[in-house]
């Protein structure tokens, strides 16, 4: 009975899946035409009433943004970890932690933010190797037991930091270079002598974003060019056969753990220059990477950007326009996912 | 199918008396919980009897759902919480928001209730997807809760959450008193222990476990696998929800600390230390975490506990997979143990999805 109806269906549901998908072509090519206007024109008073002001709508999708980037930053290397090994890795917020304090403390030392940023990524690519040699290589084929070891370890991580670095909250000092705002081709309002408002933003959060589509551009050359890439996205879709033909699983491990890691430490120190450096950190990160890829997709680093796009816009905008319910937001998007697509956006059928 | 199982049961458990039935460790287990107000001081009896027997409980409901079910959720903490929260707002509280004052037959059932709706709902939302999945998205859902109360003052009053909640006077008792809060404590482990170890033995418990093992099986043999799932998740939120009750009257108030992610990890730690295989697991577990909690402070410093603790997580993690359970299994004189092995060659064969 199923098969007469779905092959009496079939050729009308092929045609209806073409409309629509023509359908969010013209919504989608009709958002991005409102989203331009709303940038660039005037706002007339009842939009005003509406969104409150330009400047606070501006600059909530630009906090969005550079969010959204601090996000892919922390989650890719969450997904990228996952895709390839099944082991969810729920310490990957205390990497990012750590690598904050370490890039911190580098920078503290030498004077030299870049050297902090460098630190945070070394020193958190081996620690990403001792973990996955020491810990994870053993417990290889269970995934429950390897996600409780990665508890365990964020509790234990938890309290050495809090020990070693107190509840304070750090800064890392962003260099002169970086720091100091800059004014944006974007009139936000006109003075009444006729004077243009131009929106004025801080120069270190476009850069943040710079740096995460740049690293996220890189992140996919390394991946579909280069031959380390396609041992990995070989390991993603078959572990057996990628060993069986030759290659040294365990050395693809090392490196994605290694670079999974390195990326949370890199994350932590841009995040820390760009927020601050506290307990407590590694617990919002953790459930932004989560978040992120449970919308996005697990695995995929594509998936891992268009759900720290979500995620980093809906709540700062959540943030602005309904500010006691912000995490409300982030929490139906995730729950809407779920229910209409269990594997994520971008994430294959599970 | 009731009948075949029904039957086999019938079969393998030929005319036993119900004494027998129980077993010889539930019974002497029994005599010593009910003679310990004897023995201990009113801070043994509280702030180790009583507070154990509710963090076991609200492993028992995680228990429930790993063991039975392969789900491990780290939202349990956040149910109990939602029970927790409801007595604050019914009840009566001191923060001077909300408090309507009802009485604590009333509110207590209705927070009972809500807190299993509530895990039925996270329940449907984790059951979307298997697995691993579950724990990521029981957490999410449990850190989305605790920033939600957190930052939500018209609700849930915010950071400070709710103070003074006071365990009822009923029956000329006054509850919170340690010997019958004890009792209290005492008798609902024991409903919620004999229930999970009843509703294992059902039809419903077996087809649960069954869809553990081979979920694509259970489904193309016709049984609603999504059903039978967050029917557990029902269940997993009344032990939870009771618990939770009952923690308010503990601590006598509720904020978003009680709930946060230290907590909800802390009951996972609590299951696993104990072990998943039998519901008496996380009762021991909660013993043992209490204990240390308590008496590990002289050796290491209220300080870092945290790292004691995760450290003897990340042990057990490592050598027994099945907890003190599991050790108990291993080290115990080999006598007449068959039934019981078989039954860890089934869980272990299982783990390997």
């Amino acid at each position: 009975m199923t098969d007469s109806t779905s092959a009496s269906k079939g050729p009308l549901a092929q045609s209806a899946t073409l409309t629509t998908r023509q359908l969010a072509w013209f919504a989608g090519l009709i958002a991005v035409g409102i989203f331009i206007w709303l940038v660039f024109a005037q706002w007339p008073d009842w939009l005003k009433g509406l969104l409150i002001s330009k400047k606070a709508f501006l600059s909530a999708i630009l906090n969005g943004l550079t969010l959204a980037g601090l996000y892919f930053l922390v989650a890719s290397g969450f997904t990228l970890v996952f895709g390839l090994m099944r082991n969810v890795n729920l310490a990957h917020g205390s990497l990012y932690l750590l690598g904050a304090y370490i890039g911190y403390e580098a920078a503290e030392l030498t004077g030299y933010w870049l050297v902090g940023v460098a630190a945070g990524f070394l020193v958190l690519a081996i620690v990403g190797l001792i973990m996955q040699i020491v810990v994870f290589r053993r417990l290889e084929g269970d995934d429950l037991r390897q996600t409780l070891v990665t508890i365990g370890i964020s509790v234990v991580a938890a309290d050495l930091m809090l020990a070693f670095w107190g509840g304070n909250t750090y800064q890392i000092l962003t260099p002169d270079w970086l720091s100091g705002a800059i004014k944006l081709p974007v009139v936000t309002a006109v003075r009444s002598n006729g004077t243009e408002v131009f929106l004025v933003y801080p120069f270190y959060r476009l850069v943040v974003l710079a740096a995460a589509i740049v690293i996220g551009i890189g992140l996919w050359l390394l991946i579909n060019r280069t031959r380390v890439g396609s041992m990995i996205r070989a390991g993603v879709d078959d572990r057996d056969m990628l060993s069986a033909s030759g290659v040294n699983v365990h050395f693809v491990f090392a490196i994605v753990f290694a670079l999974g890691a390195a990326l949370a430490g890199l994350a932590g120190v841009v995040g820390g220059s760009a927020l601050s450096v506290a307990p407590g950190e590694d617990v919002r990160y953790l459930l932004a990477s989560l978040v992120v890829v449970i919308v996005g997709g697990m695995g995929s680093i594509t998936g891992a950007a268009v759900g720290a796009l979500i995620i980093g816009l809906a709540e700062q905008i959540g943030l602005v326009y309904f500010p006691t319910y912000g995490v409300v937001l982030t929490f139906v998007i995730m729950v809407v996912t779920l229910a209409l697509r269990p594997q994520g956006i971008m994430g294959r059928s599970l | 199918m009731t009948d075949l199982a029904s039957a086999g049961r019938n079969t393998s458990l030929p005319a036993r008396s119900w004494l027998e039935r129980i077993g010889t460790g539930h019974i002497l287990l029994a005599v010593f919980l009910l003679i310990y107000p004897l023995m201990a001081s009113d801070f043994f009896l509280t702030q180790i009897g009583g507070y154990s027997l509710v963090l076991g409980m609200i492993a028992l409901s995680l228990m429930l759902l790993a063991g039975y079910g392969g789900m491990v959720s780290l939202a349990q903490i956040t149910v109990a919480g939602a029970a927790g929260y409801t007595v604050a707002i019914f009840g009566e509280n001191n923060s001077g928001i909300y408090g309507f004052g009802w009485p604590w037959w009333l509110y207590a059932p209705f927070a009972i209730l809500l807190a299993s709706l509530m895990s039925a709902l996270i329940g449907w939302i984790a059951v979307r997807t298997e697995g691993i999945y579950t724990i990521m998205i029981t957490l999410a859902v449990a850190t989305a809760c605790f920033y939600f109360a957190q930052q939500n003052y018209a609700l849930f009053n915010g950071f400070p959450g709710y103070n003074g909640l006071r365990a009822p006077e009923a029956f000329g008792v006054y509850w919170r008193d340690p010997v019958p809060y004890y009792y209290l404590c005492l008798a609902t482990a024991t409903i919620a222990y004999a229930a999970v170890l009843y509703a294992a033995r059902s039809t419903f418990g077996l087809s649960l476990q069954a869809i553990r093992d081979n979920p694509r099986r259970m489904r193309a043999i016709g049984f609603d696998v999504t059903a039978h799932k967050v029917f557990a998740w029902w269940l997993a939120g009344l032990i939870a929800g009771a618990a939770g009750v009952l923690l308010v009257w503990f601590n006598g108030r509720i904020s978003p600390g009680t709930i946060s992610v230290g907590p909800a990890i802390n009951i996972l730690v609590i299951a696993i230390i104990g072990g998943l295989r039998h519901p008496i697991g996380p009762f021991l577990g909660a013993v043992v975490v209490v204990m240390m909690q308590t008496f590990a402070i002289d050796i290491v410093g209220a300080e870092r506990f945290n790292t004691l603790i995760g450290l003897v997580f990340l042990a057990i993690v490592f050598v027994s997979p099945d907890g003190i359970l599991g050790l108990w299994e291993r080290f115990k004189p080999r006598t007449g143990g068959e039934d019981w092995s078989s039954f860890v060659k089934g869980r272990s064969d299982k783990t390997k999805t």
